[in-house]
């Protein structure tokens, strides 16, 4: 289960990038892609919608199940990888990297810090 | 079972099952001018009579019902629908929905039984027999919810429908679909909603607390009343999920555990067939200030008369065309009828018995029984660590019984939902647990076994990812 360093995660299992210029990238994490197996739809956010931390943004749904991905920080959608509509599997193969899900203009990148670190978000991992 | 074509793969271009006889008179073009025929006839397999029959003999031979097989699905209710309901339904063939309500007398004051019998098994006021499933129910109900707060001027304040995390996904779905926000609140450690979390949640916002007693943990929720008094403290309304009513039917009723509405799944607690495409029926109780609201018509009693009743100026209208399905409103009612009181409550002991027996079976067997206490009509067990519910289940195909209801509810890990229901013998219980054994020791001794199932049924493991990913919803004749 790869849980990569320089990354922060939510309890839900997202993951953000530290933010650059504002903006954050957010996906899913490994464990939560193994966990759902394999994914055939996602539904995005549209750009421009402004979200609450803990907001539902994104569902996923895999051949078990369907979840909601919530925004792990808040701020509003500036971009979303439209590319997952007709290949979701980018989740499953590359979550970290091309199964990103959306950008996010932060409202406040000081809460990027208070997000899990790669250790803490293995312990919740760990716990399931 | 070997594989057998499509009809449209045993096609052969002039072949026939009849030749209708050539007719004298006008031809099809004087009757409906020719502008109104098409230029290439449809293209329909062309089969002989045998062909066709073996056919469906064969589509027969694939289908995998109640009446073959042992059928454990979780949350479903898959028991046994007695033949002789058939024929009480085969009785009321000849009805139309247009028939003077004068000249369906009879019809009418089955319905009228039907209505008071359920008001009375769920402690309701007033019963609606239209909607035509269990989630078409579930919308009725929260719409008379938000029809009742409009009504009280509370509308734009109360936004919010609170779900427990183990609810059935319509639950939030119809909340969604009525206009409203969903709340989830967790469950405790004990199988049972988080009562400080709940009470939490619940606040002037609340519309509606959509619940199912016992819950989809098959765990009843002994802290019913507690939750109730404070849904009615904030001004919500508490809505009764019937999906599970057949572990409570005959000895507890959802009216008196402070519920205001309640659905009930025909097809599933009163024995109308389902899972067979065929229409379920779900019927909807309120309490008597949610009355007003409820869809027209309604079956009325005026003296000796039974009249359909649509001047409800309150009503929030019709939910379906006529009357519900009417088919599956005579079946429940001949079932009720027959069963009694006394048997409707042999009905849920019995549920209950078995599912609580086929739980301390298979953890004999060694599966893991999540929240492991006394359960009503279902349990939720787990795997071995390792061992994934979808394999077990596929493996079981090979066995000749149904899996269980797999991956619900979400809040277990790789979830095993089973519902033996009342209509199953010892014997029938004790062999699925057999099989489960079988099934679990083999497993452990091959690590190739689970992998490679099922190996005996018409298709193997399908790829259920491409079949969602790239879909092929088509399909057409042999090349050639």
């Amino acid at each position: 289960m790869k849980i990569p360093q320089e990354l922060r995660f939510a309890a839900s299992h997202e993951w953000a990038t530290e933010p650059a210029d504002g903006i954050v990238t957010v996906g899913i994490s490994d464990f939560a892609q193994d966990q759902l197996g394999d994914v055939v739809f996602v539904e995005l956010p549209d750009v421009g919608r402004t979200l609450a931390a803990g907001e539902a943004a994104a569902v996923v749904e895999s051949v078990k199940t369907a979840s909601d991905i919530y925004a792990p920080l808040a701020g509003e959608v500036v971009e979303v990888n439209g590319a997952l509509l007709d290949a979701p599997e980018a989740i499953n193969t590359d979550a970290y990297g091309e199964g990103w899900l959306f950008r996010l203009r932060v409202t406040d990148p000081e809460a990027w810090g208070g997000m899990l670190d790669a250790d803490a978000y293995a312990a919740v991992a760990e716990e399931g | 079972m070997s594989d057998f074509p499509l009809v449209f793969e045993r096609s052969a271009p002039g072949r026939r099952a009849a030749r209708p006889p050539v007719t004298e008179g006008p031809g099809m073009a004087e009757l409906l001018g020719e502008d109104a025929l098409r230029a290439d006839p449809p293209r329909l397999p062309e089969v002989s009579e045998l062909d066709l029959v073996r056919h469906y003999t064969q589509l027969a031979h694939r289908q995998f019902s109640i009446d073959g097989n042992f059928y454990p699905l979780g949350s479903c209710t898959m028991k046994y629908n007695p033949k002789l309901h058939e024929d009480a339904a085969d009785r009321f063939l000849d009805l139309h929905p247009y028939q003077d309500p004068d000249h369906a007398q009879g019809v009418l004051a089955l319905l009228h039984g039907l209505q008071g019998d359920l008001a009375t098994i769920t402690g309701m006021d007033a019963i609606s027999l239209q909607p035509a499933a269990g989630a078409h129910g579930e919308l009725t109900g929260i719409l008379m919810i938000r029809a009742y707060h409009e009504a009280n001027g509370e509308g734009e304040q109360r936004r919010v429908v609170i779900c427990p995390d183990g609810a059935h996904g319509t639950n939030p779905a119809t909340a969604s679909m009525a206009g409203y926000d969903v709340v989830e609140v967790p469950t405790g450690p004990d199988g049972e909603v988080d009562i400080d979390a709940f009470e939490a949640a619940l606040g002037p916002d609340t519309a509606a607390v959509m619940l199912t007693n016992p819950n989809t943990l098959g765990i009843f929720e002994r802290r019913i009343l507690r939750m109730a008094e404070a849904a009615h403290a904030v001004g919500a309304q508490l809505y009764y999920d019937g999906a599970n009513l057949n572990a409570v039917v005959g000895r507890a009723r959802p009216g008196d555990m402070g519920f205001d509405v309640v659905h009930l799944n025909l097809h599933k607690t009163f024995t109308t067939p389902h899972g067979g495409g065929g229409p379920g029926t779900g019927p909807v109780g309120v309490k008597a200030h949610l009355a007003p609201y409820l869809p027209v018509p309604l079956v009325k009693r005026e003296g000796d008369r039974f009249v359909l009743d649509a001047e409800r100026p309150r009503s929030i209208g019709r939910m379906r065309s006529f009357y519900g399905n009417v088919g599956n409103l005579v079946r429940a009612y001949a079932y009720i009828r027959t069963l009694g009181a006394e048997g409707l409550r042999r009905v849920s002991s019995m549920a209950v018995l078995n599912a609580n027996y086929l739980r301390m079976k298979m953890k004999e067997a060694g599966f893991t029984i999540a929240f492991d206490r006394i359960n009503m009509h279902e349990f939720v067990a787990q795997p071995p660590a390792g061992l994934r519910t979808l394999d077990i289940a596929k493996a079981l195909l090979d066995h000749g019984v149904h899996p269980m209801t797999v991956y619900f509810p979400l809040i277990v890990k790789e979830a095993m939902m089973v519902e033996p229901t009342e209509t199953e013998s010892l014997e029938t219980l004790d062999a699925y647990a057999a099989i489960l054994a079988e099934v679990l020791q083999r497993a452990q001794d091959d690590p190739e076994y689970l992998a490679g199932a099922p190996r005996h049924t018409p298709v193997r493991r399908l790829d259920e990812t491409t079949a969602a990913r790239k879909p092929v919803l088509r399909h057409g004749f042999a090349p050639g």
